[in-house]
């Protein structure tokens, strides 16, 4: 990773971040529906990264949106278990054996169907964490997995929306 | 001994993995105990701003009911004032301590809600600097929103009414019956109300006022009115009842905090008589 592209996920991290706190935040769809967009921050990472500056970058992301969603160790206990789980299932998920290695694993590198693939379960482990968290000792099991699974599409949705919306194409079409 | 630190130079990814975990639910653990200290969260001074900066916007756009509101609101008080002047010609007399005013009003604006957890909290943009303290009980002209968790200088977290850990000390209007009012994280709208015996007659449509007996709110705030009477499927001894909350959360603007002053009086009182009280 150079510096340029450290910059410019820094000012990515930090757009997600502002749109997350101030405008997802007063979002759920249907009341169930949460949208995660930040975990794009976490999830393009490029693929040589270790596990350590990963969890960590993970943690410290999560905490901040804890500190404004009034929800202090939910968001930052599930964005670690998401970091932590990711290099096992990028390994899982890329087919040929490591033959077709990705860079970064994003859109216009993974395609639609290997994105999603990718980066569902991952925000669905996520989702699970975090309502399991929410609703500890008010026994709504119905609710956790209602809101997770909502939630997660929804959150997928979005991650997919602003990388065709935003990111440059690499290769042409 | 060159293997155990092999072995665990091999597994230090699920090392740091675990003590980041045990790190942050610590954090939850330690937010969520009414007596733990919680130094970062939104009363913290930069996030205050940042909030404040977005309600400034966003409230922009509700001023008109806000000033509705407030004029409904003043109207009624200068009716009660009215009732209240002494005429010209009648006496007056010193009241006793007994009936004297025990609780303080201020006024404060939310800069930041949230309805959809099961832990809701509020940002209210008076601090300590203004006299809020933790503990006070926060209304406004719909009926209880919370009580204040903590403040900082310009800042004050609280409790929302949405919040599945905090319970209400209530009553039934009509028939003066003692209970607790606790939200149950399911409707956003409604209230689960406790603690009422099965032979109280409860009816669709009863108000639920505050008790006046935890000493946090006054009596006679409204809370909500009972939108469903069912006998209690776990214990035969209550019924089920569920209140539809007076307070629209979703466009809470201005609130009022309200101070018993004679608070620490009564806490030390209890604790003097070993009695523990329940907020």
């Amino acid at each position: 990773m150079n510096i340029r592209s450290l910059i410019s996920f820094a000012f990515l991290v930090l757009l997600l971040g502002l749109v997350q706190v101030f405008f997802l935040k007063n979002l759920a769809l249907f009341g169930f529906a949460f949208g995660f967009l930040y975990l794009l921050g976490i999830l393009i990472l490029p693929t040589s990264i270790q596990s350590f500056p990963l969890m960590l970058i993970a943690f410290f992301m999560g905490f901040v949106i804890d500190v404004f969603y009034e929800t202090i160790g939910m968001h930052t206990a599930a964005a670690t278990l998401l970091a932590f789980l990711r290099p096992f299932w990028l390994k899982v998920t890329s087919p040929g054996g490591g033959y077709d290695e990705v860079e970064e694993p994003n859109l216009a590198e993974l395609g639609v169907g290997r994105f999603i693939s990718y980066s569902f379960p991952l925000i669905l482990v996520y989702s699970l964490a975090f309502f399991t968290a929410d609703q500890w000792g008010t026994g709504g099991f119905f609710s956790i997995i209602n809101k997770s699974i909502l939630s997660s599409i929804f959150s997928t949705l979005l991650v997919i929306l602003v990388q065709l919306l935003f990111f440059k194409r690499k290769r042409g079409i | 001994m060159l293997r155990i630190l092999q072995f665990l130079y091999r597994i230090r990814a699920f090392i740091l993995f675990v003590l980041l975990e045990v790190l942050a639910i610590g954090m939850i653990v330690t937010n969520n105990s009414p007596q733990g200290a919680a130094f970062f969260n939104s009363s913290n001074q930069l996030v205050g701003n940042a909030l404040k900066k977005q309600a400034d916007v966003v409230q922009f756009f509700s001023l008109a009911d806000a000033n509705e509101s407030l004029t409904e609101e003043n109207a009624r008080i200068m009716g009660q004032l009215i009732a209240f002047k002494s005429k010209p010609d009648s006496m007056s007399i010193t009241l006793d301590s007994a009936l004297a005013a025990t609780y303080e009003f201020r006024g404060a604006r939310v800069i930041a809600n949230s309805l959809r957890f099961s832990q809701n909290y509020l940002t209210l943009n008076k601090g300590s600097k203004h006299g809020v303290k933790p503990g006070m009980g926060v209304f406004n002209s719909e009926g209880v929103v919370g009580r204040v968790k903590s403040v900082s200088e310009n800042y004050a977290v609280a409790f929302s009414l949405l919040n599945t850990g905090l319970m209400v000390s209530s009553k039934l209007k009509t028939s003066e019956v003692l209970s607790s009012v606790q939200w149950d994280g399911a409707n956003s709208s409604e209230a689960k109300l406790l603690y009422v015996p099965r032979h109280v007659r409860a009816q669709e449509g009863d108000s639920v006022v505050t008790s006046g007996f935890n000493a946090v709110f006054p009596e006679g705030i409204l809370i909500g009115i009972i939108s469903k009477v069912e006998p209690d499927k776990k214990d035969p001894n209550y019924l089920d009842l569920t209140v539809r909350l007076s307070t629209d959360f979703s466009k809470l603007t201005y609130v009022y905090l309200v101070e018993n002053t004679k608070f620490n009086e009564l806490d030390s009182l209890y604790s003097k008589s070993e009695m523990t009280n329940e907020y």
